[in-house]
């Protein structure tokens, strides 16, 4: 059923014309490659204040404020691109670890994203000072900070291992 | 042979250049620290261009993102430049014969250009680029310069993979 899925989407008419265009993939990875920086950047700014290395000077709710826009325009691109690299050879980036792992790990940084904006980010407006922000909004912040940079790791991963798997 | 074939017969001939190109998780490695150092230069360039521009957020001012910002574009070039040489090492015909590889250092001498134009009357008025509308203006030609010459050196760096060396 999903193997039936990922052929017919490399089968596809958009699939088969990235697959064998000259310069497509090239720009859509492009593309993708500025997305993703934009997104783990902007990421950074929010993770580096809820850990009080940089920011310091201003909130955190401001610090959100000024930096999540960017990163969801972005995501929403990196989403887009990646999904139509993924569909000039979607049976095997399906089975590339990497992939398997860096998309694992995005539902990971979306998941502590959610937890801490639902429950762990309450009393958010009194963290002005560095000093304010409690053990639970730092430790929120590195482990967004190392997935992120696990995220990173493992696209650039994938490049280098999609042929050299049976 | 050229000056520049014996170059790079001379680098990939170095013990160094053989174990960068032959263990297999070291050039990936070296190209995802790579990456997250453009992260942040990409992401710094973007906050302070968007400024520039006034789209987005009008708080923090636009003093308060450039002291922010600017050290996120220069802290990471030393990172970039020992990152890109290992690369260079590592395959010196990929890189060294690659007109993409030279577009790309063209394209970062600009844009170090613009910033360094746009950071240094800053650092002698805060106010310089707000005193009159002229330099309003020069300002925000400045943003959208910086904006496509970085976002430039990004694509012409992802392009080095696809080109053939000459």
């Amino acid at each position: 059923m999903l193997q039936q899925f990922l052929q017919a989407l490399q089968d596809s008419a958009l699939g088969t014309a990235i697959r064998e265009g000259e310069s497509l993939f090239p720009w859509i990875e492009s593309m993708h490659v500025l997305a993703v920086t934009l997104v783990i950047g902007s990421v950074t700014i929010v993770d580096l204040r809820l850990l009080g290395l940089a920011s310091r000077d201003r909130s955190v709710l401001q610090m959100t404020a000024f930096a999540l826009p960017v990163t969801w325009s972005a995501f929403a691109i990196a989403v887009i691109t990646g999904t139509l690299m993924f569909s000039s050879n979607a049976l095997a980036y399906a089975r590339n670890p990497f992939l398997q792992a860096k998309l694992l790990l995005i539902i990971g940084a979306g998941l502590n994203m959610a937890i801490y904006h639902l429950y762990l980010s309450r009393g958010a407006a009194a963290w002005l000072a560095p000093a304010q922000t409690p053990r639970r909004a730092r430790v929120a912040g590195a482990i967004s900070l190392a997935m992120w940079i696990a995220i990173a790791a493992c696209g650039r991963w994938i490049g280098f291992t999609l042929h050299a798997l049976p | 042979m050229s000056t520049l074939d014996a170059f790079c017969k001379w680098l990939a001939a170095m013990p160094l250049s053989h174990a960068i190109a032959n263990v297999g998780w070291i050039i990936p490695a070296v190209q995802t620290v790579h990456i997250l150092a453009v992260a942040s230069v990409l992401t710094a360039v973007l906050m302070i261009d968007r400024r520039l521009l006034q789209v987005g957020a009008r708080e923090p001012s636009m003093l308060w993102v450039a002291r922010r910002f600017l050290p996120f574009i220069w802290w990471p070039l030393p990172v970039l430049l020992v990152t890109g040489m290992t690369l260079i090492v590592g395959e010196p015909d990929r890189t060294l014969k690659n007109p993409e590889f030279f577009l790309k250092m063209g394209l970062l001498l600009a844009a170090v250009m613009v910033t360094l134009v746009f950071q240094i009357p800053l650092g002698r008025d805060p106010d310089f680029w707000h005193r009159q509308p002229a330099r309003r203006w020069a300002a925000r030609l400045l943003a959208i310069a910086s904006l496509l010459l970085f976002a430039g050196i990004a694509i012409a760096g992802r392009w080095i993979a696809y080109t053939q060396s000459t």
